[in-house]
């Protein structure tokens, strides 16, 4: 297949324009998969304009990180759960459970355990909880709806029993930490403090990029796949260079790189890989597109569905942690409506309510949006009330949009 | 000769890539029984579909004329309400609903308020319910009578419906002898009180018992048209099945080796209801470089019988043993089978085979995808690779091997089927109905396919309800009837007529 151009009858045939329009049939391909991606820019530019730039301040940069490190924590486990056509309601209660448990491992008030230990001990308490919810899904074969709806109640429950009806405060540095913890080094330059490690580690993700996107590309052209046209993809490594560049900046300036960030980037890229590398990823995408094509083609479905849930324990423990650390608080309403966040950031990145389709990077995207909208309407100083409704709107846009593309992509293929 | 109550002329359909029905004819006398026979993939069920507006005016070529007005329904509502109404093989009840809820379902009778008025349901229903002959209560639940009854309601559904045409789509098919009788039995008293029914049967002892008419089709046309008093069973089986079978099948020459497969007593009862037998001590061997057929009609247990030995797919109380080259593998997950080098290809590729929203290449490395891991990750350009190479040696028809399975023809989805089932490098290759919903020229390329991997070594295993073929591809061929094995013939032994009579054959009561 060398010749990738269109093959509509109206096509024009000279070699140029041919040329032309593979490189335009590209752009378009690429704005399609990347719709999402362009929505984060647009809304990120309506906001910066209403809030008169002060969305795009290295302090509320910083702060829309930090903000929102938790729900995307519980985005990346709910899109897979979502892709293999599940839901999870109960991660709010979970977070605010564990929230509840390390505070008791940790508070000197308590057991006053060393940080790390309860840190550790927290997130095994999150993963038998999700292995709880799994096992009633996997083995028994109750609709997650339900197992998590139970568990919604059972968890948030449990951690108003752990806290005995008060709050737990005054978590140790470290702990605190997760949550609000930045790494720096910070120099000062001409009367203003720059960080430069902040800079450097920017650099660095910038080389990588680079590295990584020319070595998969040379890997697909090593094996005669079809990639994208050379003006096309240095454009946009580019620009993605110099997004980086400028988020770098931003963070160098406030107060360094938050440990949050560190902590998500670091699941995003192990996860990004888990989805599309491993056999454990691909076995999620098969059994939400077919799952009985799926079970007849032996894959382990009930496996699947039990690690996937205990997954989602150990992120929403991990969500639960970050987000009490950077409170410095375990209470009772704690996680509240972190469930439905963390699900609209899903579908909103794309994942289709069916199952089968949905991606990490979408929904942290996805995630992004839901916290621009927060901090921008926030900013503006729009009321908490119009705050919900216009999340709900775009939900329903974002869906409606997929959607409505599928319908023409149906029947395109049925033609 | 009266006037014809239906006529149905020069009906034409089409699928993308299959002419489904080709200038077809149906002429239909009023108050007679008419009979339509052939094969599956005939046509029968497309035509009940164009007939009853499951498939709208417009999407088809032909007319149709219902009482010397020519219909243009738009769906199956404008056909029932001209009193054609068709009964399906899955029955379209609630099963969670009354008798009396399901007979009126979507035709509610409300009192003046606009609510449904119960006590009338109710009395209507038990009217209705004493023509079908059924004397239960319509209050009791779909769930809790047996399948005979339930048919019968759907024909006293049928009957509030104010029927003329009554389709039937193998009514029998689920039903014990007792339930069949009463309910040909029903079609004759109906008969008598002037409505008018088309059955559509593989059971000729039932088609030539109720029958007036029968016609005959045969790969989407009309055969012919026989009267009762010329009806025979050999007749109707010559119209099935007499045809050309000369080029259709790729010259194959079998270099037969070992036993691969040796399957013994294999027994499965229902999922459901464990006591009902669905295959019955069915056992059967294949060796290497055979292509062995399983020839059955629908509800023999041809299906049943794969997926039960495939993993225990299917069934409960599942028994019996199966040898490979002589040493007794299990097969009780689908990984163990296929770990033991059995793999199965479905007979309905779009509900169990592929995953359509997911690309070529996703798909054939679904079975296998182990064999493409290193250090714990999935190669994609190796998966890329591969696939491409099945797209190459299979000659799938696609701009990419990253396009969706769901865009591709019945012919190509079922050539990534196979790809995924040889790529798991199986011995033994269990097709389940393999050209389903295929056109002619696929046909061929599935059957050069199956030559090429029985020349290979590989023991292979065709089932399928079309006897040509199986004819035309197998070196043996076992006949299954009511879950057992009434038969085994060579090829060179076996003619359509002779393979009917056994998948025919009914158990002795």
């Amino acid at each position: 297949m060398t010749d990738t151009t269109t093959q509509k009858p109206s096509a024009p045939q000279g070699r140029g324009i041919g040329q032309l329009s593979s490189n335009a049939k590209h752009i378009v391909a690429d704005l399609g998969k990347n719709g999402i991606f362009l929505a984060l820019i647009a809304v990120i530019v309506l906001f910066s304009i209403t809030t008169d730039g002060i969305l795009l301040r290295p302090q509320n940069i910083s702060n829309l990180i930090v903000q929102n490190g938790y729900i995307l924590i519980l985005a990346i486990g709910m899109v897979l759960v979502i892709v293999a056509g599940h839901i999870d309601l109960s991660v709010g209660s979970i977070a605010a459970f564990i929230g509840a448990i390390s505070g008791v491992f940790v508070s000197a008030d308590f057991l006053g355990l060393p940080w790390w230990l309860a840190v550790i001990l927290s997130l095994v308490v999150g993963a038998i909880v999700g292995a709880w919810q799994g096992f009633w899904i996997a083995f028994v074969g109750i609709p997650a709806f339900i197992v998590t709806l139970a568990g919604m109640l059972i968890f948030r429950g449990l951690a108003l029993i752990t806290l005995g009806n008060s709050n737990i405060g005054s978590f140790p540095e470290e702990y605190r930490a997760l949550g609000n913890g930045f790494v720096n080094f910070p120099v000062e330059i001409g009367g203003q403090t720059v960080d430069p490690l902040t800079l450097t580690v920017g650099l660095i993700a910038v080389i990588a990029l680079i590295v990584q996107q020319f070595r998969t590309r040379s890997g697909r052209v090593k094996y005669g796949q079809d990639v994208e046209p050379m003006p096309w993809f240095i454009g946009k490594i580019a620009l993605s260079a110099v997004g980086i560049g400028a988020f770098a900046y931003a963070l160098s300036v406030f107060k360094g790189i938050p440990v949050t960030l560190i902590i998500l980037a670091l699941l995003v890229l192990a996860y990004g890989v888990v989805a599309n590398r491993t056999t454990f990823g691909r076995h999620i995408y098969a059994i939400g597109g077919n799952r009985r094509a799926a079970e007849l083609s032996g894959i382990k479905t009930r496996s699947v569905d039990f690690w996937l849930f205990v997954n989602m324990g150990l992120l929403a423990a991990l969500a639960g942690l970050v987000f009490t650390a950077r409170l410095n608080l375990a209470g009772p309403k704690a996680g509240d409506g972190f469930e439905l966040e963390a699900i609209s950031a899903a579908f909103i990145g794309g994942a289709a309510v069916q199952g089968g389709i949905g991606t990490v990077g979408g929904a942290i995207i996805g995630g992004f949006i839901i916290g621009v909208l927060n901090n921008g309407m926030s900013i503006m100083g729009i009321g908490i009330e119009w705050q919900q409704a216009v999340k709900g709107l775009v939900l329903l846009l974002a869906v409606a949009f997929d959607v409505y593309n599928k319908r023409r992509a149906g029947t395109a293929a049925a033609r | 000769m009266t006037q014809n109550i239906l006529e149905m002329r020069s009906i034409t359909k089409t699928f993308p890539g299959v002419k489904a029905l080709s200038d077809v004819t149906l002429e239909v006398a009023p108050g007679e029984v008419h009979a339509i026979c052939g094969e599956n993939g005939a046509g029968k069920s497309t035509l009940m579909k164009v007939l009853s507006g499951v498939y709208p005016h417009g999407t088809y070529d032909g007319e149709i004329v219902f009482e010397g007005r020519s219909m243009k329904f738009a769906d199956i509502r404008g056909s029932e309400d001209e009193g054609i109404v068709i009964i399906h093989q899955e029955l379209a009840l609630s099963r969670y609903l009354s008798i009396a809820e399901n007979i009126f379902l979507g035709n509610e009778i409300k009192n003046r308020f606009g609510l449904i008025d119960w006590n009338k349901t109710t009395a209507e229903a038990k009217k209705l319910l004493a023509r079908v002959g059924l004397n239960d209560d319509p209050a009791q639940k779909i769930m809790n009578i047996g399948v005979g009854k339930q048919q019968l309601v759907e024909i006293a559904k049928a009957l509030s419906k104010r029927v003329k045409i009554l389709i039937l789509d193998e009514p029998t098919a689920a039903l014990n002898d007792a339930d069949s009788d009463h309910l040909l039995d029903l079609i004759l008293h109906l008969k008598g009180q002037g409505i008018t029914s088309i059955i559509i049967s593989h059971k000729l002892n039932e088609i030539k018992k109720i029958a007036d008419s029968v016609t005959v089709i045969r790969d989407g046309k009309t055969i012919e048209t026989i009267r009762r008093d010329d009806v025979s069973e050999d007749r109707i089986i010559k119209g099935m099945v007499g045809r050309d079978l000369e080029h259709r099948y790729p010259d194959h020459t079998p270099h037969i080796g070992e036993e691969i497969l040796r399957v013994e007593d294999w027994t499965a009862h229902h999922p459901q209801d464990s006591s009902r037998v669905i295959v019955d001590k069915v056992s059967i061997t294949a060796r290497a470089g055979e292509i062995v057929g399983i020839a059955g009609l629908m509800g023999a247990g041809r299906t049943e019988f794969a997926m039960s030995l495939f993993g225990h797919s299917y069934g409960s109380r599942i028994s019996g043993k199966v040898f490979k080259r002589g040493q007794e593998i299990k097969t009780r997950t689908v990984s163990e089978a296929i770990k033991n080098g059995i793999a199965y290809a479905t007979e309905d590729r779009k509900t169990f085979g592929l995953n359509l929203i997911e690309d070529i290449k996703r798909n054939i490395s679904m079975a296998s995808l182990d064999k493409l891991v290193s250090l714990g990750l999935v190669n994609d350009n190796e998966e890329y690779k591969v696939a491409n190479e099945y797209k190459d040696s299979m000659n799938i028809k696609a701009p990419s091997v990253l396009n969706a399975t769901g865009q591709l023809s019945g012919g190509n989805q079922q050539k990534v089927v196979l790809s995924k089932w040889i790529y798991s490098d199986p011995d033994v290759l269990i097709l389940d109905e393999p050209t389903r919903g295929i056109d002619v020229g696929a046909k061929y390329e599935i059957y050069t396919i199956i030559n090429r991997l029985a020349a290979e070594g590989k023991a292979i295993v065709v089932i399928s309800s079309e006897l040509p073929e199986l004819l035309g591809i197998c070196d043996r061929i076992y006949a299954l009837s009511e879950g057992r094995i009434t038969g085994e013939m060579p090829v060179a032994d076996a003619t359509p007529e002779a393979l009917l009579k056994l998948m025919t054959l009914e158990k002795q009561r």
